[in-house]
């Protein structure tokens, strides 16, 4: 017969993840032309969480290599643009750090180009620039990285759509729920009130916490702006039921 | 409660930064029993996605995952077990994972669930990832008692099962339309 994994005797019970809800972005959002055809139509079923759900890749230091954190160097001379120091926390709902979890971040050059064969607008490559960095959140889920602030960059989706400046992050955290791929944007950025992508965050407060913030406190004097960027994962919180008719 | 950062599409320049020389391996070359997963993604005009990407998350052959949160775990992961793979498409929509057919996996109420790898694909224009289950065609009695496919509209069920290849199980993902593959609320 089977036995609770969970629960039993000297065994905690499976943590229950927070389900985010109307949270994240909707997967058809017309103003975001490229969803039309790839956001699915039927409605999503109710995966609970067993051990796969909170499980995931714990992945670490092996995948991230010495100049990982410092996207201006690796190349014969220094990549060009406004330097800039991002840092900040990854923490779950709950306010604990998510240690030791791997990500990854990359962006466009100071010209708001990428190097990627499907990046051909007319702005200049910086052949010192690749834009892709590594990082590891340390014991109390701190990272920073170096890099230059990407600049705006034009897309098709319709008349003279313009991406505000923003770092494309992808984090693990300790369990498959967790998982997030996301955008760092910086303050103040005039392209937001036209942004599709931004504007597809149903809750405006939601998306500004996509904004990081100028931080004087890691601004390097004569050498680099700081810019502080939190993430907050899904918690498991102190909630061990989940209402099995919770609409999907 | 801390406020959750909302997500983001992945964009269509996740390469730079995803796209591992050995992201296809959840496990390493030479494992015993080790087998390709490969499909493809398809929009709703049934047109391949060649800026998509896979990833996938399952359990060793033994049903155990190499994590504190399995109380099962083994003391030490079988060698070369990654249980975790990635594959950004190519040109015609294809992807790859070289991996093990894992073994059953328990519910949190102890019944057994059958061989089942969790599937997130990220794309241009998905705002957030979706999230599906691959399960196999040669463990129908599996499936037939399995609690998540049981809550599985049975005639969309067959989207979640990958078929047996040459080289292992061929799974498609459709995204949208005719034969839309089951995702899941996570």
């Amino acid at each position: 017969m089977a036995e609770p994994i969970g629960g039993t005797p000297g065994t905690p019970p499976l943590p229950v993840y927070e389900r985010p809800r109307g949270l994240h972005p909707p997967l058809d959002f017309p103003g975001y032309r490229s969803t039309s055809l790839r956001a699915p139509s039927q409605p999503l079923v109710l995966l609970p969480h067993n051990l796969t759900e909170v499980t995931g890749p714990l992945l670490g230091a092996e995948r991230v290599g010495p100049t990982d954190n410092d996207l201006t160097v690796g190349h014969d001379g220094e990549a060009l643009g406004q330097r800039i120091i991002v840092s900040g926390r990854v923490l779950d709902s709950d306010g604990r750090a998510v240690p030791d979890a791997l990500i990854e971040v990359w962006q466009a050059n100071a010209a708001g180009r990428y190097r990627h064969a499907a990046d051909q607008w007319p702005a200049p490559l910086d052949p010192n620039f690749t834009g892709l960095g590594r990082v590891l959140t340390d014991s109390e889920g701190h990272y920073r990285f170096t890099t230059i602030k990407p600049g705006a960059y034009p897309w098709g989706n319709h008349d003279n759509a313009w991406r505000p400046a923003h770092i494309h992050f992808s984090l693990f955290g300790r369990a498959f729920t967790q998982r997030l791929v996301t955008q760092m944007y910086f303050p103040d950025d005039p392209l937001f009130g036209h942004d599709p992508i931004f504007n597809s965050i149903p809750d405006a407060s939601a998306r500004q916490r996509l904004v990081s913030r100028f931080d004087l406190d890691t601004t390097r004097p004569t050498w680099a702006l700081g810019f502080v960027f939190d993430l907050v994962l899904r918690g498991s919180g102190a909630t061990p039921f989940e209402d099995p008719d919770a609409e999907s | 409660m801390i406020p959750l950062t909302p997500s983001q599409t992945v964009g269509p320049f996740l390469h730079i930064a995803l796209d591992w020389s050995d992201g296809a391996d959840a496990v390493r070359e030479g494992t015993t029993g080790a087998v390709w997963l490969r499909g493809r993604i398809f929009d709703g005009a049934g047109e391949p996605l060649p800026d998509a990407m896979v990833e996938t998350w399952q359990a060793d052959a033994d049903g155990r995952f190499d994590h504190p949160d399995d109380p099962r775990r083994a003391l030490e992961a079988p060698a070369g077990f990654r249980g975790f793979g990635r594959s950004a498409t190519g040109a015609d929509g294809e992807w790859a994972i070289r991996t093990v057919k894992p073994g059953v996996v328990p519910a949190a109420d102890g019944a057994p669930q059958a061989p089942h790898i969790d599937v997130s694909v990220f794309a241009r224009g998905l705002l957030d990832r979706v999230v599906t289950r691959l399960y196999f065609s040669d463990e129908a009695d599996s499936n037939a008692a399995d609690p998540v496919l049981s809550t599985v509209p049975e005639h969309r069920r067959g989207t979640l099962i990958a078929q047996r290849t040459d080289d292992g199980y061929h799974f498609d993902v459709r995204l949208q339309g005719d034969g839309e593959t089951v995702f899941f609320d996570l």
